[in-house]
């Protein structure tokens, strides 16, 4: 069955050995996955900046580049979110638009959700020697139920061990534009993550959101953490991939 | 001045952020969490959908019952006013208390109050407003406004009311809170045999009884509104519920949203002055119900801010109001209720930054007892500002420049190859950037990891090898 994998655009540009990951994981579970050669962004920053116009261009693109995929997976949970509870909302007013949006966002899957609720076969067979704790994004838990589904997978690695950290579904401060509207505000509450992260005493932090991601890093690397490591529920899932 | 500085002002407080830090781990967060898995998460979770029901089914038809309920406390005795704007509404609390002699008033905590400016108004009038709540009296001494719509003075330590306490009640200074609490009790008592007058918020209005209803923990609710000669509630028209059956679904939800408890302390209903056999309440009650911006959100797309039953759930899960605080918004309400209710009731363009100063992380209308989609009517505030012109041309710009970009594959592939590549040279051996151009936002507290790889995902998919030649 034809998978379409919407990388998005900050794994496309800052790490692309997550979208491989993902690659890796959909063919391990057997399924044959495209990767729309002209897809860009979800239409996210202008949603979220009030700007319409710019969400439902990007949308519509969106939209009609993966028309023919049975399902469209995602390693994102916020632009997984986007496409299902906001793209419904882009179109309110026109028909024709809103049943393609509806319809889609029926198909459309968070990566850690698809491999629990859709994929048959079991796809983790990586290893990991140490201790993780995981950090819920806002967006992939609240809007599209996202909490069980990435620890059920971290569970069959080979060598893991999960510790929850105190306040893991609270937001890191990213929040998209608001972490450069509100620099001083999001490096705080990014520094009490932090905070939480390393009492947990885990060697890695595992997250399922790239904004997340950078945030987080950027914020434990500033702060004179050199050791622990930041990494997408993807490439632990998957083990070592190209790019 | 603006939220952005004010947030930044008290980012740097260490005092603040230490008061911050104690009134989180005091929790009210864990207790509301206890008390909804003690009523079971599933059976709340119902619960919340019919209190959002009943508010939705009020303010549906918010004329209808707030028909009723005057009709129902004029024929109880009580008086009942409308204001259409705050500055009416103590235009007419004045007027009541010219008309009946009034010197000093008391009052029980009312946010619609601290809106209109009562206590300056009764002030320039020559009446003594005194707030008889205790955090509300902490800060009518300190001359601050509250920083949270029910711990009105979490902002403030011990240390600080001991302070003001010993300035204010030229005792010698005390600092165990038992001891402070029954001398701001014995100074209030006198005020409490003294006034004429007492000033009471309302929490709901009931239709079918025309009763007003405070809920409180102190008590000081109580004698405000059984005390003096007369009683004024003073509170938005859009509280009113039809039935008291919808009460007690409401007050179910409130108590636990707002502290964890199954009741509060008291609950008191009011229903009209004292009658020929009661042996005390006020000789005169009289309702002043407050519009003040709130018909022009019934039946338009921000209607459901109106559900708001003032529990302060939303603000004690914000992150961003856990960091800086409530005076950082600036007007009476903070958080997120309060970024959505400033520009609807002091107009757009005068909170540009509230609807932008949320995370939009979804905390909070998750624990809204009434539901109210708080990051979806924050980005309709957003959307609203682009429409209007109200936003930043930069911004703008950036937004626009991006979707252009981005719905222009080639030339967004090569603007993105060119990008990745400089990041990836800035970001040196450690792959960190401690200072970017037009990042000083984010990399004043932060560094910005650059790319991983020089190349985009898209570049490495399409040169990769097709899969007959990949290794096996």
């Amino acid at each position: 069955m034809r998978v379409g994998l919407f990388a998005t655009c900050l794994v496309d540009l800052m790490r692309p050995s997550i979208a491989f990951a993902a690659l890796k994981l959909l063919e391990n579970a057997g399924y044959e996955v495209t990767v729309p050669a002209a897809q860009t962004c979800c239409g996210q920053p202008g949603w979220n900046s009030g700007d319409r116009e710019s969400a439902r261009s990007l949308a519509e693109k969106l939209i009609v580049e993966f028309e023919d995929c049975r399902y469209v997976v995602v390693p994102s949970g916020s632009c997984a979110g986007m496409i299902r509870a906001h793209f419904p909302e882009v179109f309110a007013d026109e028909p024709a638009m809103l049943a393609k949006a509806r319809e889609l966002a029926g198909r459309t899957y968070e990566l850690t959700e698809f491999l629990t609720k859709i994929a048959k076969r079991g796809v983790v067979s990586a290893s990991f020697d140490g201790t993780v704790t995981y950090h819920d994004s806002c967006s992939g838990l609240r809007e599209i139920g996202v909490k069980a589904q990435p620890r059920q997978l971290l569970a069959k690695v080979a060598g893991l061990k999960l510790i929850e950290m105190e306040e893991c579904e609270t937001c890191c401060g990213f929040g998209g534009t608001f972490s450069i509207k509100y620099g001083d505000i999001s490096s705080a509450m990014a520094e009490k993550k932090c905070a939480n992260i390393e009492a947990s005493g885990a060697q890695a932090v595992v997250l399922g959101d790239l904004g997340c991601m950078l945030n987080i890093e950027g914020r434990l690397r500033r702060r004179g953490d050199a050791k622990t490591r930041v990494l997408h529920v993807a490439e632990v899932l998957a083990g070592p991939t190209e790019g | 001045m603006h939220f952005k500085a004010r947030a930044s002002a008290a980012l740097a407080d260490a005092t603040l952020q230490a008061n911050l830090r104690k009134f989180q781990s005091a929790g009210f967060t864990a207790l509301r969490a206890k008390a909804v898995a003690e009523f079971g998460p599933e059976l709340f979770e119902a619960l919340r959908g019919e209190g959002a029901a009943i508010r939705d089914r009020s303010l549906e038809s918010l004329d209808a019952w707030l028909d009723r309920f005057e009709a129902e406390a004029v024929r109880r005795g009580a008086t009942v006013l409308f204001a259409e704007t705050r500055a009416e509404a103590c235009e007419l609390l004045v007027e009541i208390c010219r008309r009946h002699g009034v010197r000093k008033a008391i009052k029980s905590k009312s946010m619609l109050s601290e809106e209109a400016g009562v206590n300056e108004a009764l002030a320039a009038n020559g009446i003594t407003p005194i707030e008889t709540d205790l955090g509300e009296y902490i800060l009518q001494l300190a001359g601050e406004p509250p920083s949270h719509i029910i711990a009105p003075a979490l902002h403030k330590s011990k240390d600080e009311v001991a302070d003001l306490f010993q300035a204010h009640h030229h005792a010698p200074r005390k600092d165990d809170i038992p001891r402070m609490t029954r001398e701001a009790r014995e100074v209030l008592r006198g005020h409490f045999l003294s006034a004429d007058l007492g000033i009471s918020g309302g929490n709901f209005l009931i239709a079918e009884t025309g009763s007003g209803v405070i809920v409180t923990n102190e008590g000081n609710g109580r004698m405000v509104t059984t005390l003096p000669r007369v009683h004024v509630c003073i509170t938005g028209i859009e509280k009113v519920l039809p039935t008291l059956e919808d009460f007690s679904t409401l007050l179910r939800l409130l108590t636990r949203s707002a502290t964890g408890q199954a009741i509060s302390n008291y609950v008191s209903l009011f229903t009209g002055p004292r009658g020929r056999q009661d042996r005390d309440g006020p000789e005169h009650m009289v309702f002043i119900l407050v519009d003040a911006g709130r018909t022009h959100l019934v039946g338009g797309d921000m209607q459901e801010m109106l559900r708001c039953i003032r529990c302060g759930a939303c603000m004690n899960h914000c992150p961003v109001y856990r960091a800086v605080g409530g005076h950082s918004y600036g007007w009476v309400y903070p958080g997120p209720m309060g970024s959505v209710l400033t520009p609807s009731y002091v107009g757009l363009a005068n909170a540009l930054d509230l609807p932008h100063a949320a995370t939009l992380c979804g905390a909070c209308s998750v624990a809204c007892p009434v539901k109210i989609p708080l990051p979806e009517l924050l980005r309709k505030l957003r959307e609203k500002q682009v429409n209007r012109g109200l936003r930043p041309w930069r911004e703008m710009a950036a937004v626009r420049l991006w979707s252009w970009t981005a719905r222009r594959p080639r030339l967004y592939a090569l603007a993105t190859a060119i990008a990745v590549r400089l990041l990836r040279l800035l970001g040196g051996r450690d792959g960190m950037i401690a200072a970017l151009p037009f990042g000083r936002e984010w990399t004043r507290g932060r560094f910005f990891p650059a790319p991983k790889s020089g190349r985009t995902f898209r570049s490495l998919y399409a040169s990769r090898p097709t899969p007959a030649l990949r290794k096996p």
